[in-house]
């Protein structure tokens, strides 16, 4: 043992600083260097137990704590809100165990974690974006056993993937995936860019920003370094494409970021607002609201 | 596709292979060229499946060589080959048509998928003509194209056959292994499957090994056989040769041990 | 591609000693000689007609020059391509290539396979040389018609016909690639008259045409039709 981890920041409750021990984010930082090498490929690694179930983002906050430094700043979204439940609680955690400053603001933020989408805001370099992903292989709908998807993956043997997609096709005149939109990373891996939607998919393509993946129940972390190429699958025929709405944002008018459906009173009257919701705020601020 | 008709496809060499104290395969030896048809009889337990399987790569032989002539590698030693180097320089050029054909289809995905994954495998990316592609040998194996986006689990045993027997020839691969193919059809399902087998035989020039323990099948299907016994080959020749003028004891014995109404 | 023509002078096919014999293991072993010291030659132009009573490997003999039985000694010369190929030591390949091109077999009844159409039957071996469907349909029918076969049965199989009409099948099979050595048994054993009569024929002209022909014929007219000589094939005593 060294000398340092006697001198550990300790914060509120005896924890280490952002809650992991220094010999655990050694082991994720070591498995996230791995998954930058190698863009795309799925890295095991020992996930540590969280205080928060399977299932709530615990592999995106392994990857946080390993990463995140005391001067960061960071921004935690859920389905585009920083409002929500979860990612209030992960807000605070960090907060708690770590000190850091915290923001809702994308073009402030150092690091961002975000669980099913990518903010409508371009990332800059140097801001780092860690996913929470439920399913980290993309194969698995295909084949459930892992030894058989770490063989087509050493392989490269996707021709099934676009199976599906034909299916899709065959069955409904085109491809029906709205959202995990399969991926090719780096012209090598295949790669399952968590249950972001369709929409968000072309921003994966070359960020500047590095773009990381945590799976906490499965154990795998996975990497898009930056300015790498990410190529959604399709067909010569039937390009990848994304989806478009036949309203605007109801609050700031925008008319080319992800909306969603709110349900405002029990006569069932709707209302579309963008999900992201540091967006809307901005563009609200900036006048250009209803 | 225009293939060196002097040179074999394959050439086994001194195949052994044992489980355990069981000796399964002894110096096993053939030679297969293009556009020829060989059968290998034999009872169960006479080791052909055992071979056929060897020769496909689902098992490790203990002694002995497979030649396979590739389309661009020249000649590779499939017995020493990993399975990334199997995967590049065989590609879709070696076909596996399983007796069961449950074992050889995607059941829960729709019969055109089954047709065209090999075609994606191999790298095609255009929908439109990998549906037709799989729409024309539908039609070539007498399946009615109507029911491309069918999954084959609804099909009858004889359908699921002739679909394994599409998916594995739509690449038109130099070699094709068959295990037993009629097995398990009522016989006019088989007869029908044996005629369709003998035509795209003749019509794509393939090579064929085909297991069966159905002499009946060997005469209409295959230009020589192979007689095997408890792991080695006691007999082989022209089949007509081989089925008329049976040298051996076993071999008579199985010759006259069909049934001749 | 068209079939080999012999050269003139040496034989289209010889044999050397050749001997064939039997061994039935399941009756403890019982070995038997039917052929022994057979030296034929026969040229182009010529039609060899086996002479021996019932039994005595007149059928055997065709059948091992065809290569279907195996004989157990000699040498059996068959000329393609101006090379002479032993069929004796051939392997199977060469084997097929000499049936494919050369030699030709006419067997005493038709056997094929249930569910082919009569004129794809007859129109196969021309597929084999490499012709194409339509070309080798089209030769089917001529002979067929030359036969007398009428056209209705051409698109049927031929399980159900009369001995006569599979026995026309089998002959206009047998012809249609215009092999220069025909083995025949029984060209004419279920035809009625007129219909052998255009066998005969047909063989004639095959022969004139410089195929050389083995045959075996029971029928008198039939034989002095065709013969230019006869070959004796003897009776062996069984051995112990």
């Amino acid at each position: 043992m060294n000398a340092s981890m006697a001198k550990a920041d300790t914060t509120a409750g005896g924890y280490n600083f952002a809650y992991l021990d220094e010999q655990s984010k050694r082991m994720i930082r070591r498995a996230i260097l791995k998954a930058v090498a190698i863009p795309g490929y799925q890295v095991p690694f020992a996930g540590r137990e969280m205080p928060l179930p399977y299932g709530w983002g615990t592999g995106g906050i392994q990857v946080t704590a390993s990463v995140i430094g005391r001067d960061d700043i960071l921004k935690v979204i859920d389905q585009g809100a920083d409002d929500t439940t979860n990612a209030v609680s992960i807000r605070k955690f960090f907060a708690k165990t770590a000190g850091v400053r915290t923001t809702t603001r994308t073009t402030e933020a150092s690091l961002i974690q975000t669980r099913h989408r990518i903010p409508e805001t371009p990332l800059k370099a140097g801001q780092i974006i860690v996913f929470q992903v439920p399913i980290p292989e993309p194969l698995r709908w295909l084949e459930p056993r892992e030894t058989m998807t770490r063989r087509m993956h050493a392989l490269a043997d996707y021709g099934p993937m676009y199976l599906k997609l034909y299916e899709d096709i065959a069955r409904f005149g085109r491809i029906t995936t709205a959202y995990d939109f399969p991926t090719v990373v780096n012209g090598r891996y295949l790669m399952s860019p968590s249950p972001i939607p369709r929409l968000d998919n072309p921003k994966l393509n070359r960020s500047p920003a590095l773009q990381l993946f945590g799976a906490g129940r499965e154990k795998r972390i996975y990497a898009i370094p930056p300015h790498t190429s990410v190529k959604s699958l399709d067909f010569e025929d039937h390009p990848f494409e994304t989806e478009g709405w036949s309203h605007l944002c109801a609050r700031c008018g925008a008319a080319d970021s992800f909306l969603d459906e709110l349900v405002i009173d029990d006569r069932g009257t709707r209302r579309y607002v963008c999900s992201d919701t540091d967006y809307c705020d901005s563009r609200v601020a900036a006048g250009s609201g209803r | 596709m225009t293939v060196d008709l002097e040179q074999p496809v394959l050439e086994v060499r001194g195949l052994a292979k044992s489980f355990g104290d069981r000796r399964v395969l002894s110096d096993i030896a053939l030679s297969l060229w293009p556009g020829e048809v060989l059968a290998i009889v034999g009872e169960s337990g006479s080791g052909k499946t055992t071979l056929l399987r060897a020769i496909d790569g689902q098992l490790a032989p203990d002694d002995g060589e497979i030649l396979f002539h590739s389309r661009n590698q020249g000649v590779v030693d499939l017995a020493t080959l990993s399975e990334s180097q199997r995967r590049r320089v065989i590609g879709n050029d070696l076909g596996y048509v399983h007796q069961n054909p449950r074992d050889g289809l995607r059941l829960d995905l729709s019969a055109g998928a089954n047709i065209g994954e090999p075609l994606l495998q191999a790298g095609m990316r255009h929908y439109g003509r990998i549906r037709q592609v799989a729409a024309d040998w539908l039609g070539k194996v007498e399946i009615d194209a109507a029911r491309i986006d069918e999954p084959p689990i609804r099909f009858s045993g004889g359908m699921q056959q002739r679909l394994q027997i599409a998916r594995n020839l739509v690449t038109e691969p130099r070699l094709v292994l068959m295990d037993e193919p009629t097995g398990g059809l009522d016989v006019s399902v088989q007869a029908r499957l044996l005629d369709l087998l003998r035509r795209l035989v003749a019509d794509l020039d393939l090579a064929v090994v085909i297991v069966t323990h159905d002499l009946g099948v060997a005469r209409l299907l295959a230009d020589r056989l192979m007689v095997m016994q408890a792991g080695r080959i006691i007999e082989t020749g022209l089949t007509d040769q081989v089925l008329d003028d049976p040298h051996q004891p076993y071999t008579q014995l199985l010759v006259s041990s069909v049934l001749q109404l | 591609m068209t079939a080999s023509t012999p050269q003139s002078g040496l034989p289209a096919l010889e044999t050397r000693d050749l001997a064939k014999s039997f061994t039935l293991h399941a009756r403890d072993h019982l070995s038997f000689a039917v052929l022994a010291n057979i030296d034929l030659a026969v040229h182009a132009g010529e039609c060899v007609v086996l002479d021996g009573p019932s039994g005595a490997g007149k059928s055997t003999l065709l059948r091992t020059l065809y290569g279907n039985y195996r004989a157990d000694r000699g040498a059996i010369f068959v000329r393609q391509d101006g090379e002479a190929v032993d069929l004796v030591r051939a392997t199977p390949r060469q084997i097929l290539a000499l049936r494919r091109r050369t030699l030709g077999y006419i067997s005493q009844f038709l056997r094929v396979i249930p569910r082919v159409p009569t004129i794809d039957i007859v129109a196969e071996p021309l597929l084999a040389l490499g012709i194409d469907r339509a070309a080798a349909r089209a030769k089917a029918a001529e002979l067929l018609e030359r036969l007398a076969l009428p056209h209705r049965f051409w698109d049927l199989p031929p399980a159900t016909f009369s001995g006569g009409e599979q026995q026309r099948v089998n002959i206009a099979r047998g012809l249609i690639a215009g092999h220069p050595i025909l083995l025949v048994d029984e060209p004419t054993a279920s035809l009625d008259a007129t219909n052998r009569a255009t066998v005969v024929e047909l063989l004639q002209e095959a022969r004139k045409a410089g195929k050389a022909i083995i045959a075996i014929c029971h029928e008198e007219a039939t034989r002095a039709a065709l013969a230019t000589r006869l070959f004796p094939v003897p009776l062996k005593a069984q051995a112990a």
